[in-house]
C-alpha cells in the first residue's frame, strides 16, 4: 500500500480500471515496459493511441454517413482501430469492435450503428479515466511498482 | 550478420543486438512492437510504410537479421511485402496481425513467413523470435553446403538436387569417374568446395524457385530477364547467371508442360526409330524413368552426370540404356520444355532425342527442338535447352541442379528431368533444366510436365549421327543438335531456333561418349569457347536462345553457355565436360559410355572445366 496519498489514490484509481474493465492485462505489459529510460511510457503510447484512434473512429463515421455501407471498409478501419486498443489494452472498447465488426461481417447495418454508438462512449469513458490517471501520475511522481490486477 | 558471425562475435551474445525492421502503420503499435523489441536487447528499426521498409532492405540486405510486419497495411499488403522480402533477401519475416484466422495465418506460412503472431503482442513471444533468425541461417548454410542433399520433398527433387550437385560434382571429378553415389556424397561437400567452379552451385531450393517464380510472376514472364529477377529475388550469392540458366530451365519447362501432349506425339513421331523405345520411355520413361531416376539419385546423377556420351547414347537407346539410372533416357529432360511459348511440339521431339546417352537420335532430335524451342521462346535467359523435346515428362532437367532438385518434385515424375540427362544436357540446357526443374518444383504452372524436359543429352547428338562419333560427342551434337536444328531449325525456327543451342546443349551432355566425345569434346570446345566467350551470362541468358539455327554455334555457345552459367551458379555444370564421368553406370551400356565418355571427357572436361571456370 502506498504511503503518499497520491499514490494511494492512483493505485486505487489503477485499480479500478482494471475492475471496470477498461483495461486488461496488456496495460500491465505496458507499465512493465515503462522503466527509467522510458519514464512515461504508457502515457506516450496511450497518447498515441488517442490521435491514431480518433483518426479511425473520424473515418469510421464518415463511412456510416454514406449509405448503403461499404461493410468491407468499415470492418477494416475497425479492425485497424480493435488492433491498436488491443496494444494498449482497452478492454472495453475492443470487445465493442469485435462486436461491431460481427455486424460487419453479417452486413448488419442498424447493428453496425448501434455497436458504433456504443464504442464511441466506451472509448470517451477510457479517455476520460486514462487522462485523470495519467494526470495524477505525474503529480504523484514515478510509480514504484506496478501491482497486477487480481 | 551470419550466424557464424553472431557466434564468432560471442555465443551468448547473440541474440542480443539482433537487427530488427518492424513495419506497422499503427504508430500504437509500432511503438509498442518497437519498445518491446528493445526491451528484449535486439537493435530495432521502425517504419510505419511497408515501401520504405523494402527500400531500406534493398538498400543493404545485411542490414537486418529479422523482419516482423504487420498484415493489414495501407501502401502495401503486408503479404505482399513478405514476398518480396523473402523473394530479394531470404530474411525471416514474422506477422503481426490483430486478426487471428486459421486462413490468414495459413496465407501467412504458405507465403513464407516464418511465424504469425497476434496482437497484442507480447514480450515473451518477441524474446524468441530470434530462433527464426538462427534456423534461417542454418538452412541457408545447409542448402549451399549439401546440394547434394536431397531435399525432403521428394525423392526425386532430392535426387534432382543432388543430381544438381553431383553433376557439379561430376564435373569435377570427372575423372574421377564418380558415380551418382560417389557424387552425391561428393555433393555433400562439394558445394563446400567449388574451387573448380566460379561459384558454387547454387541449389534452387523449393523457397528459391518460388522467390524466383514470384519474381517472374511479378515482371510477368515476358518481361522477365535475369536482371530484373535477380534483383528482384535479391538473394545473395545469386547471380544473374543463375538466375538466367534457371530463367531457361524455368521457360522450357513451362514450355515443356504446355507442349507435353505435343511433345508426346511428336516425339513418337519425330524419334521414330530408336526414339520409339526411347520416346516411349521418355515419355513414359520420362516419367516413369524419372521416378526411377527419382527414385534413386543416382539415376539424376547418372542421367545426369553421365548422360552417357553417345556411345552411350547407342545403347541408351535401349530400353536397357534408357532404364539407365537416371539415365535420361527416359525422361530425356525436355530441357526445351521449358519454353514458354509453345515452341513446337516437334522440336521437342526432337530433343527428346537427346536423350541423354539414350536415344542418341532421339535425343538429338529432341534436342535441336529444345533447343529452338527455347530459344524461340525464351530466349531469355531461360536455358531452353534446345527444347528438349519435352515429348516425355523426362523433362530432364539436367544440370540444373538446383533446380532440378527444386523442380524435380515438382515434375513428380522427372526426377529424372532434372537429373540424369539433365545433368548432361544441362550443363548446356543446365539451364533448362534448371529452369525446368526450378518450374517443375514450382508446380510449373502446367504441371509436372518436365518430363518432357528430355533433355537431351548429348547422346541424341549420338543418335543421330552415329558417324559424328568420331566427331566426338560435342560434335556430334553438335552435328546432330545442328542437324537436328538444322532440320528443326524449321521446325524449330517456329518456336526457336535454339536447337543450336540444343546441339549445344547435347553436346555437353552426350560428350562423354567415347568417339563422338572426341568429337563433341571439340564441339564442346568450340562451344566452350563460345561459352566462355559468352561468359557474360547475362547475354547467355536470354541471348543465347536467342537466335536459334543462326547462333548454331554461338548459340550453342549460348546455350552452353548456359549450362556453364548455370554451372557456375552451382547448377550441375553442365560444361561439356565428357560425361563420361558422368556417365553412371546405369546400365552396362552406359558403363561402356562412360568409359568412353572418361576419355573423352579429359578432353571435355577441360573443355567443360574451362567453360565453367571461365563462367
Amino acid at each position: 500500500m502506498e504511503r503518499n496519498p497520491m499514490r494511494r489514490q492512483l493505485a486505487i484509481m489503477r485499480q479500478s480500471l482494471f475492475d471496470q474493465g477498461h483495461v486488461d492485462e496488456q496495460f500491465v505489459q505496458l507499465e512493465e515496459l515503462q522503466d527509467d529510460a522510458n519514464p512515461n511510457f504508457v502515457e506516450e503510447v496511450v497518447t498515441l493511441y488517442y490521435r491514431d484512434s480518433a483518426r479511425i473512429i473520424l473515418n469510421i463515421e464518415q463511412a456510416l454517413e454514406r449509405k448503403p455501407f461499404d461493410f468491407r471498409k468499415l470492418d477494416a478501419y475497425m479492425h485497424q482501430f480493435k488492433g491498436s486498443s488491443s496494444s494498449i489494452g482497452a478492454k472495453k472498447v475492443k470487445a465493442e469492435s469485435t462486436l461491431f465488426r460481427e455486424y460487419c461481417k453479417s452486413g448488419n447495418g442498424e447493428g453496425c450503428m448501434r455497436s458504433f454508438q456504443q464504442l464511441k462512449k466506451e472509448y470517451a469513458t477510457l479517455r476520460k479515466k486514462l487522462g485523470a490517471y495519467f494526470q495524477l501520475a505525474r503529480q504523484a511522481g514515478p510509480v514504484e511498482t506496478a501491482s497486477r490486477p487480481k | 550478420m551470419t550466424v557464424e558471425q553472431i557466434v564468432s562475435e560471442g555465443k551468448d551474445q547473440f541474440p542480443i543486438g539482433m537487427r530488427v525492421l518492424a513495419v506497422d502503420d499503427d504508430p500504437t503499435c509500432l511503438l509498442l512492437l518497437g519498445t518491446l523489441l528493445r526491451r528484449c536487447q535486439y537493435h530495432v528499426t521502425t517504419t510505419s510504410q511497408a515501401k520504405t521498409a523494402l527500400k531500406m532492405l534493398r538498400e543493404n540486405k545485411n542490414k537486418f537479421d529479422l523482419v516482423i510486419s504487420d498484415v493489414h497495411m495501407p501502401d502495401m499488403d503486408g503479404f505482399k511485402l513478405l514476398e518480396h522480402v523473402g523473394l530479394e533477401m531470404d530474411l525471416p519475416v514474422i506477422m503481426l496481425s490483430a486478426n487471428g484466422d486459421t486462413k490468414l495465418v495459413m496465407k501467412g506460412i504458405t507465403h513464407g513467413a516464418c511465424d504469425y503472431l497476434l496482437k497484442p503482442v507480447r514480450i515473451e513471444e518477441l524474446q524468441n523470435i530470434w530462433q527464426h533468425v538462427v534456423r534461417r541461417k542454418k538452412k541457408d548454410r545447409c542448402n549451399s553446403g549439401s546440394k547434394d542433399k536431397p531435399h525432403p520433398d521428394s525423392g526425386e527433387d532430392a535426387g534432382i538436387g543432388n543430381v544438381d550437385n553431383n553433376g557439379k560434382l561430376n564435373k569435377k571429378r570427372k575423372d574421377q569417374n564418380e558415380d551418382e553415389d560417389d557424387e552425391r556424397d561428393e555433393n555433400g561437400h562439394d558445394n563446400e568446395d567449388p574451387s573448380a567452379q566460379k561459384k558454387p552451385r547454387v541449389v534452387w531450393s523449393v523457397e528459391l524457385h518460388r522467390k524466383f517464380v514470384a519474381a517472374v510472376n511479378q515482371l510477368g514472364i515476358d518481361k522477365a530477364v535475369p536482371k530484373k529477377i535477380l534483383e528482384l529475388m535479391n538473394v545473395e550469392k545469386l547471380t544473374r547467371e543463375n538466375v538466367a540458366s534457371h530463367l531457361q530451365k524455368f521457360r522450357l519447362y513451362l514450355k515443356r508442360i504446355s507442349c507435353v501432349a505435343n511433345q508426346q506425339a511428336n516425339m513418337a513421331a519425330a524419334l521414330g526409330t530408336a526414339d520409339s523405345a526411347y520416346l516411349r520411355m521418355g515419355s513414359l520413361n520420362g516419367l516413369g524413368n524419372f521416378h526411377t531416376l527419382a527414385g534413386s539419385d543416382q539415376l539424376h546423377n547418372a542421367a545426369f552426370r553421365s548422360f552417357p556420351p553417345s556411345g552411350v547414347l547407342g545403347r541408351l537407346n535401349t530400353p536397357a540404356g534408357l532404364g539407365i539410372r537416371g539415365l535420361p533416357s527416359p525422361g530425356t529432360i525436355q530441357l526445351g520444355h521449358v519454353q514458354n511459348s509453345g515452341n513446337p511440339t516437334n522440336d521437342l521431339s526432337k530433343l527428346q532425342s537427346f536423350v541423354p546417352g539414350n536415344h542418341n537420335t532421339n535425343i538429338l532430335q529432341g534436342m535441336p527442338m529444345s533447343l529452338e524451342l527455347d530459344r524461340l521462346q525464351h530466349n531469355k535467359s531461360v536455358g531452353h535447352i534446345g527444347e528438349l523435346p519435352t515429348t516425355d515428362s523426362t523433362t530432364v532437367f539436367p544440370g540444373s541442379g538446383s533446380l532440378v532438385d527444386a523442380r524435380i518434385t515438382g515434375f513428380s515424375n522427372n526426377p529424372l528431368l532434372g537429373v540424369t540427362s539433365n545433368s548432361l544436357m544441362l550443363e548446356g540446357s543446365s539451364q533448362q533444366a534448371t529452369s525446368h526443374t526450378s518450374v517443375s518444383a514450382i508446380g510449373f504452372q502446367n504441371g509436372n510436365a518436365l518430363s518432357d524436359f528430355t533433355l537431351i543429352a548429348p547422346a541424341s547428338n549420338q543418335l543421330q549421327d552415329s558417324k559424328a562419333d568420331s566427331q566426338g560427342q560435342a560434335s556430334l551434337i553438335n552435328c546432330n543438335a545442328g542437324q537436328i536444328i538444322r532440320s528443326a531449325p524449321q521446325e524449330w525456327n517456329a518456336p526457336r531456333k535454339d536447337a543450336p543451342y540444343q546441339s549445344h546443349a547435347l553436346i555437353n551432355s552426350s560428350i562423354p561418349i567415347n568417339s563422338a566425345m572426341i568429337q563433341l569434346g571439340q564441339c564442346l570446345d568450340r562451344n566452350n569457347s563460345i561459352f566462355h566467350r559468352t561468359t557474360d551470362l547475362d547475354s547467355v541468358g536470354p541471348l543465347n536462345f536467342v537466335d536459334p539455327l543462326s547462333i548454331k554455334h554461338s548459340e550453342g555457345d549460348n546455350y552452353i553457355m548456359e549450362p556453364s552459367v548455370i554451372e557456375k551458379e552451382g547448377y550441375l555444370m553442365f560444361q561439356p565436360r565428357p560425361h563420361g564421368s558422368h556417365v553412371p553406370d546405369n546400365t552396362g551400356s552406359l558403363k561402356d559410355l562412360a568409359s568412353a565418355m572418361m576419355k573423352q571427357e579429359d578432353d571435355f572436361g577441360c573443355n567443360g572445366y574451362s567453360l565453367r571456370t571461365s563462367i
